[in-house]
C-alpha cells in the first residue's frame, strides 16, 4: 500500500493543442492524460496522434503521462495504439470499457510493442473508464483482466447519459446522487482487484464550492483521486485528498501505540481510553502513506 | 517512403502551433520553404532546416512548404510536417 | 569602456550629456543644489483661463528648441499630448525636445512630427508600438534618453532635464488652476507624475474638460503652480484610461507563477507583521496579490504599506484591513480611482516621494518585497523591460529599477518561454534593471535565487519550491525553445538607458534588420 503511486489528480490535456501538451506537467497534477479521443474532432485524429507522439517522445515530463485512445471499436483505436505505444506512454487510458476481452486485446498489443521496442515487460499500464451499465456490471472482470490494470475510472457524464439522466451538481449532501451506486460499485471492483479508483471530471471550473463537495464525497466513498480538465482545480482536489494535520497527528499516535504494543507483545491496545483495532491501524498507515506521498509528513516529524 | 500527390495542410494558427501547407513539386525542384515567424531572426533558419530535414527523412526531395509559425517548439513542427506528409500522400 | 554592469559604453555619445558609466546601485552621490522653475508673480485680477490651446502656446512663450512635457496618467485614453503637439506644429514651432513621463500606444500619431522636425528628441520612461520602432530605427539629432520614474524626477530636480513648458491633462481644474484627478469625465485617479512637472516646469498649462468654480477640492496640483488654463471638449477616453476593474487573470500559467511568488514572499524572510510591498501591474504580479491575500489571512499578517501603480485588487486588500495604507502614484483601474477618491487610507503622492533616488528617502526605500515582470533576465540577474528580443524599444522602465533598488527582496515573475523565446538568457538585449538589485526569478518551470543572497536561499531551502540555479533555468529554456541566434547591431546609438542616478546603465544600438 505504501508504495502505491499517488494519483489524487489525473488531468486531461487536449491532444491537438501543443500549448497544453508542452505545459501539461508544470501545474503539479499527479498524473496527466494526453487525450486523442473526445477533445479531438474526427478530422484531426491523425494530427493529434502525431502531436502527442512527438510531445511524449521529445519532452521530458516530470510526472506520469498516459494517453487516452479512441476505443478499439472505432476506426482510430488500433491506429492510436500503434502510433502512441511507440512513444512509450506510462499508461493507456481506454474509454468506455465494457468487457475483459477488450482489456486482454489491448494487453496483447502492448506486450508486442514492449517486445518490439525493447521496453521493460509490463512497464506500460492500463486505466479503464467505465461509462455504461454494461461496463459497470463487468467492472471487476475489467479490473482484473490484466496485471497491467492500475485503475478503474468512472466517466460521469457518459454514464449519466447512458442512464437517461444527467450529471447533477446536487449539494453538499446529495452531490450527484445519480452516480452514487455506480461510484460505489467502481470502488468495490477496484478494491477487490487491488487497483485504484479514479472519479470523473467536474466540468464547471468556476464553481469551486461544488467541486470541493464532490471531491469530499468521492474521497469518503473510497476513491484515490479525481480527473480534472483545468489546472485551477488541482489545488482544491489535492487539499481534500491530503490528510489534515489533525488526521496525521492521530494516525502517527495510533501507529506509535500499535508498534509499542507489538514489541511488548501486549494484547489489547488503547489510545486515549479507546480501543485500537486492526482496521484503525490500517487506516492510520494509509493516512501516513498519503501524507508522505503528498509531502506533508516525514516520519521524524510530528 | 512517401510521395506527395496533393496539397495538404496541418496545424493551426494558434499560439505555440504552426500551420503547414505542403504541396508537391516537380522532380529536381528541391524543397522550398516559405516561413512566417515572429522570431524569424532568432529561429528562422533553424525552423526552415528542421522542416526540410523532416521532409527528407520521409524520402521527399521535392516540395513546396508554406509555414506560418506562432512560437511552436521543434516537436510540434516535426509532428505537423509529418501529418501534412501523410495527408498529402496516398498512405 | 565597460561599466559596472559589464556593458560596453562609448566614452562620449553624440547629442548626450557627459557620459558617466554606471558604477553600482548606490555608488553615485549628488552634489549641488536643487534646480527650480523661473520665479513668477501672478497679480490679483489676472485671468488664467485662455480660449484655446494655440493661445496658451503663445502665452507660454514656447519657442524653437525648448523642452515640453506631459504626464501619462491618462494612459491609452490620453488625447492631450497628440492634441497639443499638433497645435504646436500648426504654430510653426520646431526643434522641440519631448519629455513626457511616458509614451503609450496612442502616441504613434507623433511619428510625422518627428519626421517634420517639430520634435527632434525624446526623453521618457517608456516607448511603445510604432513610435518605439520608429525611434529605434531612425536617427534623430540626439539619442532617446530612457529614465525610470525616479530617475526622471532626479534629472528634473538636479537640472539635467529642464522643462520649459508642461501641458497637464487635468481631469478637474478650477478657474484659478487647482487640479485634481479624481473627478470629471476623464478621471484618472492619482496625479503623481504631473505633480512633479507642475512643481518644476517654468510654465504650466492645464488642459481640462471639466472646468469648475474656484476652489475645487481635493487639490493635487495647487493654483500657485499653474500659469494658464484651457478648456477643451475632451482630454481623454475613459475606456483607454482604465479598462474597467482590472480582474485577476484566469490564465493557469500566470496563476501558477503567482502562487509560487506568493510562497516565495511567505518564506523568504520578510513576511512579518507590518511589512511593506509593491506589486507590478502585470498579470502574474497582480495575481500574486490574490494568493498573498490567502496567506495573509491564514497567518494573520497584514502589510503596513503598499505602493506603486495601484490596481483594483490592492484596494480590496486595503478595505479588508490587510494593507494599512496605500500610496498611489498612478491608479490603474476604475476600482482604484474610486478608492483613491473615497478612502482616506488610499493616498495620492508624487513621484519624488515614490521613487527619487536623490532625496532624503523615497518610499521605495521602505519596501520589503516588490514583485515585477520582465521581458528577459540574464544569468547575472540583469533584467530587460525596455527592448524586445529583436532590440526594438517597446517597453517601459517605469518604477522597475527604483523599486528593485529599494526593496529588500525583488522578485521577478514571468513565464520561462514566450513562444520559442527564452525569458532567461545568456545576456539580455538591454539592461534596464541591474542584476545586483534583483533577488529571485520565479518562472512556471523553476525558481532561481541570486547567489549573492545566501540568506534568501537558506530561507527558501525547505519551502518545497522548485529552486534551481539561473543557469539551469536558462538551459531548460534553451532546451525547449532552442537557443536564439544573436541579433546584430550597428554602432548607431539610438537610446541611452540611464540608471536612476543618471549614470549610463546601457545603450540601445540600432539593430540591423
Amino acid at each position: 500500500m505504501a508504495k502505491e503511486k499517488l494519483r489524487r489528480t489525473v488531468m486531461y490535456a487536449a491532444g491537438n493543442n501543443p500549448g497544453l501538451l508542452q505545459n501539461a506537467d508544470i501545474y503539479g497534477a499527479d498524473s496527466v492524460i494526453f487525450d486523442v479521443e473526445d477533445s479531438v474532432s474526427v478530422m484531426e485524429k491523425d494530427s493529434a496522434r502525431d502531436l502527442v507522439y512527438h510531445a511524449i517522445k521529445n519532452l521530458q515530463y516530470s510526472c506520469e503521462i498516459g494517453v487516452r485512445i479512441n476505443h478499439i471499436s472505432t476506426p482510430w483505436g488500433y491506429d492510436d495504439l500503434e502510433c502512441l505505444l511507440a512513444a512509450k506512454p506510462d499508461y493507456i487510458r481506454l474509454p468506455k470499457g465494457e468487457t475483459g476481452d477488450e482489456i486482454r486485446d489491448i494487453d496483447n498489443i502492448i506486450t508486442k510493442a514492449e517486445k518490439e521496442y525493447g521496453y521493460e515487460p509490463g512497464s506500460i499500464q492500463i486505466m479503464v473508464s467505465v461509462e455504461t451499465p454494461k461496463g459497470l456490471r463487468n467492472a471487476y472482470e475489467i479490473a482484473s483482466a490484466s496485471p497491467r490494470m492500475m485503475a478503474l475510472a468512472i466517466g460521469g457524464e457518459d454514464f449519466s447519459a447512458s442512464l437517461k439522466t444527467e450529471k447533477t451538481k446536487g449539494n453538499a449532501i446529495t452531490a450527484g446522487r445519480e452516480l452514487f451506486v455506480a461510484r460505489s460499485m467502481i470502488v468495490f471492483a477496484a478494491r477487490e482487484a487491488g487497483i485504484q479508483a479514479i472519479d470523473s471530471v467536474f466540468s464547471d471550473i468556476r464553481d469551486e464550492e461544488t467541486l470541493r463537495n464532490e471531491v469530499q464525497l468521492v474521497k469518503e466513498l473510497g476513491f484515490d483521486g479525481k480527473s480534472c480538465v483545468n489546472p485551477r482545480q488541482i489545488d482544491i482536489i489535492h487539499e481534500v485528498f491530503t490528510p489534515s494535520e489533525k488526521e496525521i497527528h492521530y494516525a502517527h499516535r495510533v501507529l506509535g501505540v500499535f508498534e509499542e504494543a507489538q514489541t511488548k507483545k501486549s494484547g489489547v491496545i488503547a489510545l486515549d481510553g479507546k480501543m485500537i483495532d486492526m482496521p484503525m491501524v490500517i487506516r492510520a498507515q494509509r493516512v501516513l502513506a498519503l501524507a508522505t506521498a503528498a509531502g506533508v509528513y516525514r516520519k521524524e516529524e510530528a | 517512403m512517401s510521395k506527395l500527390v496533393r496539397t495538404a495542410q496541418a496545424g493551426t494558427m494558434e499560439s505555440t502551433d504552426i500551420l503547414v501547407v505542403l504541396a508537391p513539386a516537380e522532380a529536381g525542384a528541391g524543397i522550398q520553404v516559405e516561413l512566417v515567424s515572429p522570431t524569424m531572426r532568432q529561429h528562422g533558419s533553424h525552423i526552415k532546416q528542421l522542416i526540410a530535414k523532416t521532409l527528407q527523412a520521409a524520402g521527399i526531395a521535392d516540395a513546396v512548404v508554406h509555414a506560418t509559425e506562432k512560437g511552436a517548439m521543434d516537436c510540434t513542427i516535426e509532428a505537423r510536417i509529418k501529418t501534412a506528409i501523410k495527408r498529402a500522400s496516398n498512405e | 569602456m565597460k561599466n559596472a554592469a559589464g556593458r560596453e559604453i562609448p566614452v562620449s555619445i553624440q547629442g548626450y550629456k557627459e557620459v558617466k558609466p554606471y558604477a553600482g546601485p548606490f555608488a553615485t552621490q549628488p552634489d549641488g543644489r536643487m534646480a527650480g522653475p523661473k520665479l513668477k508673480a501672478v497679480f490679483p485680477g489676472t485671468e488664467k483661463v485662455l480660449k484655446s490651446i494655440e493661445e496658451a502656446i503663445d502665452a507660454s512663450g514656447l519657442r524653437d528648441g525648448m523642452t515640453i512635457s506631459f504626464h501619462h496618467g491618462l494612459r491609452n485614453g490620453d488625447y492631450v499630448m497628440n492634441m497639443v503637439i499638433s497645435a504646436i506644429a500648426r504654430r510653426g514651432i520646431k526643434n522641440l525636445t519631448l519629455a513626457p513621463s511616458s509614451f503609450l500606444d496612442t502616441n504613434d500619431e507623433l511619428i510625422p512630427y518627428f519626421e517634420q522636425g517639430v520634435l527632434i528628441a525624446a526623453e521618457t520612461s517608456g516607448l511603445r508600438n510604432k513610435l518605439g520602432r520608429f525611434l529605434t530605427l531612425n536617427q534623430l539629432s540626439k539619442p532617446t534618453v530612457i529614465r525610470s520614474h525616479g530617475g526622471r524626477v532626479r534629472a528634473i530636480e538636479c537640472g539635467e532635464l529642464k522643462i520649459d513648458v508642461t501641458f497637464i491633462a487635468a481631469p478637474t481644474c478650477d478657474t484659478y488652476g487647482n487640479i485634481n484627478g479624481v473627478d470629471g469625465p476623464a478621471a484618472c485617479g492619482s496625479m503623481g507624475y504631473a505633480m512633479v512637472d507642475a512643481r518644476m516646469a517654468d510654465t504650466v498649462v492645464a488642459i481640462t474638460d471639466n472646468l469648475v468654480d474656484h476652489p475645487v477640492f481635493p487639490v493635487s496640483i495647487p493654483q500657485y503652480q499653474v500659469d494658464y488654463i484651457v478648456k477643451v471638449d475632451s482630454i481623454g477616453n475613459p475606456a483607454g484610461i482604465s479598462s474597467g476593474a482590472l480582474r485577476v487573470t484566469t490564465n493557469p500559467r500566470d496563476l501558477h507563477i503567482a502562487k509560487m511568488a506568493a510562497k516565495v514572499i511567505e518564506r523568504a524572510g520578510y513576511f512579518k507583521p507590518e511589512f511593506a510591498m509593491q506589486l507590478g501591474a502585470g498579470a502574474a504580479s497582480v495575481a500574486t496579490g490574490k494568493y498573498l491575500r490567502e496567506t495573509m489571512l491564514r497567518e494573520k499578517i497584514r502589510a503596513r504599506l503598499a505602493i506603486g501603480g495601484i490596481p483594483g485588487p490592492f484596494c480590496d486588500l486595503l478595505d479588508e484591513g490587510l494593507i494599512g495604507t496605500l500610496f498611489d502614484v498612478q491608479s490603474f483601474d476604475l476600482r482604484a480611482i474610486e478608492s483613491i477618491r473615497s478612502n482616506p487610507k488610499h493616498r495620492e503622492y508624487e513621484c519624488s516621494f515614490y521613487a527619487n533616488p536623490w532625496n532624503k528617502g523615497a518610499m521605495v526605500n521602505q519596501l520589503d518585497y516588490v514583485v515585477l515582470g520582465a521581458t528577459e533576465v540574464d544569468t547575472n540577474f540583469n533584467v530587460n523591460v525596455m527592448t524586445d528580443s529583436s532590440g526594438i524599444m517597446m517597453g517601459a522602465l517605469g518604477g522597475h529599477p527604483d523599486a528593485s533598488a529599494g526593496a529588500k527582496c525583488t522578485i521577478i515573475v514571468a513565464p520561462l518561454l514566450r513562444g520559442r523565446l527564452p525569458m532567461v538568457t545568456d545576456a539580455v538585449q538591454t539592461i534596464s534593471t541591474p542584476g545586483e538589485t534583483v533577488d529571485v526569478i520565479v518562472t512556471d518551470r523553476g525558481i532561481a535565487v541570486n547567489p549573492n543572497r545566501a540568506d534568501l536561499l537558506e530561507n527558501l531551502k525547505n519551502s518545497g519550491l522548485p529552486i534551481m540555479s539561473i543557469e539551469a533555468l536558462k538551459e531548460k529554456a534553451y532546451a525547449l525553445g532552442g537557443k536564439p541566434e544573436k541579433i546584430e547591431y550597428s554602432d548607431d546609438i539610438m537610446g541611452v538607458v540611464e540608471y536612476r542616478d543618471g549614470t549610463v546603465l546601457d545603450v540601445i544600438r540600432r539593430p540591423i534588420l
